[in-house]
């Protein structure tokens, strides 16, 4: 009986355990309980994909109210494997996040990191799962309000203006969506995604429908920092505290990604947003660029957390990439990249985490000599930065060869040439990275200090799932192509 | 003049550009967080113009009355109403704290600490 | 905050009355214009005007942070907690036809209970940003 409410126990679960681990005594036991909680959430969307996989999309009728009066949560292919990342990703920087959260963050605040981590995951979670358009901005706001908390955490100063800059930006793209929404139900009359995109072609003329999908294509691209819209994320990233870093660059934009996604294929129909107003025109562009820029960006930062942000900035280029290209192979590699970008990025960030632990900082100078002094934690940075390049057996491989193989499907060899040579500007930060902590000594006297094993388990869990999935990538090709497909409105 | 005749949707836009304005141009976090809230109260008459109906009465089901106003984007916007004061409260209590580690809360001399702190030590 | 006669016995009229007016509010909600948030903001309204009248102090002896945090907790948990019910009782999520013998009576014992749950986090909520801006 249970087996039919799964998807509002998706939400629910974290939406109840986080006032109750408000009042949880003391950080550790609400560390375990929502430690416990996020893998129970990623229980239930194994499940969820799984029956998708089988029986095809399910819907949920919220309060008994039918789908186009009612909230209806509806989960099909993409948003059931959104909500796998989202939520796995949740659970393994949660399981390592304690022995570095009591070291970042100050005492007298950690009893509520964690109820804000459980607002953010459900908030995230809801933005996936529900087929209502008015509620994704809802979740949306629920995620965002509760990450500007967890970035405000981070030690030091500089983590509050980080977050105050992002309340602006994020504040402003979340208004810019629901004026977007509000638009398209001024002309069609229906908040439920569904209808919305049955009603949609019938006033596609309308300057109405123009002016929405502009706001909620800006709007969407302020919240998955797409270039150049991206200049709020490296100072989030840097000065949040480092599983914060971790858990958000593994899902926030991520989820904006599925955004962009649902908005412009299952809302607008590819037809309208990539026919009519020729989407793809202005979002290939900004993708090259943002992925040329912030790969150079990245290569002259000091501090290694930021290194990663502008990384990721560039690595949203190649999924916007992916989707612009609007071809199965394209989007399959879009999606595929979603899913593993957010194993390679948390798992860096988990990394500095380790590093964080032990150092105190991430500049580049405090990398020095580590390779000896923190060998595992080291090691695991050079195999997670061989999976941001794409070396073979890895996942990073998997998506820029389904990338590479898109473009040339288009006839588009320049661009292909273009990838391989900006996975060589990922080659070059890297190398960075990995020539500072290995050739260059480290400073008199400093003995071993490799990070806790709590923490360096589940780093180590993320790396090999980045070997893993790089090797046996049936389930995520299979998955990711499906999902394209069907945005695509080709059965298969 | 008719399109004199939608006078709330001039509204909105000049509220939305007005509250836009001040988010970018102040220096000062609190007069930013004043700004964003002009902006989403634009959005708020936005929705509210567009549930009303001329002549409409409100949602209470009675037999005398024959046109009602849509209640939903009321109802709607009354969550974003919400969101937007649960938004200012956070935004405040980082200015706050920022005020309280930076001894300011103009931007400028903000991002001048700042920049002093980037010199490599 | 120095003696102001005045503002002391006016607020000591208004204070019940407001607190009469939001708990009206609260309760007239499931089946006329009300509800919980408007209720739960006019109680901290009524609690804020004491608050400043009388000082934080005074008002903290009363209403201490702790048992707002619980508050604040207990209200989103009774929210929930109808949706769950609802689902034990065999319906969908937030179903409240299947709370009582015929659905009327269910819808009705379903917004009450939740527009309570509303009504406590927001007086609650309200109340500690109050506490947290004037620290």
């Amino acid at each position: 009986m249970l087996a039919v409410h799964l998807p509002v126990f998706q939400v629910l679960l974290p939406l109840l355990a986080a006032p109750v681990s408000m009042l949880l005594p003391g950080s550790r036991v609400s560390w375990v309980f929502s430690t416990l909680v996020s893998w129970g959430c990623f229980a239930l969307s194994v499940l969820l994909l799984q029956q998708v996989l089988q029986e095809g999309s399910i819907s949920y009728a919220i309060g008994g109210w039918a789908a186009p009066w009612g909230i209806e949560y509806r989960v099909d292919t993409i948003n059931a494997f959104v909500l796998l990342i989202v939520s796995g990703i949740s659970s393994l920087v949660l399981t390592g996040a304690q022995a570095s959260i009591e070291r970042e963050v100050a005492k007298n605040r950690i009893d509520l990191l964690y109820t804000c981590w459980l607002l953010a995951l459900a908030g995230l979670l809801g933005i996936a799962i529900t087929g209502d358009a008015f509620n994704v901005f809802v979740f949306l706001e629920i995620s965002a309000l509760s990450s500007y908390a967890l970035i405000a955490l981070g030690s030091g100063r500089r983590a509050l203006t980080a977050s105050f800059r992002y309340l602006v930006v994020g504040t402003i793209g979340a208004t810019f969506i629901v004026i977007g929404i509000g638009l398209i139900y001024m002309a069609t009359g229906t908040l439920n995604m569904a209808d919305m995109g049955a009603r949609l072609p019938a006033v596609a003329e309308s300057r109405t429908v123009i002016a929405a999908f502009a706001f909620l294509i800006v709007g969407i691209a302020l919240k998955m920092a797409l270039f150049p819209l991206h200049f709020w994320l490296p100072d989030a990233y840097s000065y949040a505290p480092s599983p914060v870093a971790a858990f958000l660059a593994g899902t926030a934009t991520k989820v904006a990604v599925y955004l962009l996604l649902r908005f412009s294929f299952t809302i607008f129909g590819g037809d309208f947003a990539f026919g009519a107003m020729a989407l793809e025109r202005v979002l290939m562009p900004l993708a090259l660029l943002g992925i040329f820029i912030a790969s150079l960006v990245a290569i002259f930062q000091m501090d290694v957390k930021r290194l990663l942000a502008y990384s990721s900035i560039a690595q949203i280029g190649y999924m916007v990439l992916g989707i612009s290209l609007v071809s199965v192979t394209g989007l399959t590699a879009g999606i595929l990249h979603l899913f593993n970008h957010a194993l390679i990025k948390s798992a860096l960030f988990m990394v500095m985490a380790c590093v964080f632990y032990r150092m105190g900082a991430t500049r580049l100078d405090d990398f020095a000599g580590l390779g000896r002094r923190m060998p595992w934690t080291m090691a695991a940075f050079v195999a997670g930065g061989l999976s941001l390049i794409g070396i073979p057996l890895t996942v990073g491989f998997v998506s820029k060869w389904y990338l590479v193989v898109a473009v040339l499907e288009r006839g588009w060899w320049p661009l292909a040439v273009f990838i391989l040579f900006t996975s060589l500007l990922a080659v070059v930060y890297v190398w960075r990275v990995v020539e500072v902590a290995y050739l260059r000594p480290a400073a008199e006297g400093a003995g071993r200090c490799e990070a806790p094993l709590s923490i360096l388990l589940p780093t180590w869990v993320l790396i090999m799932a980045n070997f893993y999935f790089g090797i046996d990538s049936s389930l995520t090709v299979g998955v990711a192509s499906r999902a394209a497909a069907a945005l695509l409105g080709i059965g298969l | 003049m008719a399109s004199l005749g939608l006078y709330n949707y001039w509204l909105v836009i000049a509220l939305m550009m007005i509250g836009f304005y001040i988010v970018i141009t102040s220096p000062n976090l609190v007069k930013k967080i004043i700004g964003l809230n002009i902006f989403q109260a634009s959005v708020f008459v936005l929705y509210i113009t567009m549930g009303k109906i001329i002549g409409g009465s409100a949602p209470i089901l009675s037999d005398q009355i024959a046109v009602y106003s849509n209640p939903l984007p009321h109802v709607l916007i009354l969550t974003a109403i919400v969101v937007g004061v649960a938004t200012t409260a956070v935004g405040l209590s980082l200015v706050v704290r920022i005020y309280a580690a930076y001894g300011t809360m103009e931007e400028d001399e903000i991002e001048k600490i700042e920049a002093q702190e980037e010199v490599p030590t | 905050m120095q003696h102001h006669t005045v503002l002391h016995v006016v607020a000591k009229i208004l204070l019940p009355l407001i607190l009469l007016f939001a708990l009206y509010v609260q309760f007239h909600g499931d089946f006329g214009p009300g509800g919980g948030f408007q209720a739960g903001v006019i109680f901290a309204v009524g609690l804020i005007l004491y608050g400043l009248i009388y000082g934080v102090d005074i008002l903290k002896e009363a209403i201490p942070s702790r048992v707002l945090r619980v508050l604040m907790a207990s209200g989103v948990l009774l929210y929930a907690g109808v949706g769950v019910l609802s689902i034990l009782m065999g319906g969908q999520y937030l179903d409240y036809g299947v709370l009582a013998h015929d659905p009327l009576h269910g819808q009705h014992w379903g917004i009450f209970f939740v527009e309570l749950g509303v009504g406590i986090t927001v007086a609650s909520v309200m109340t500690s940003l109050f506490y947290a801006f004037t620290s």
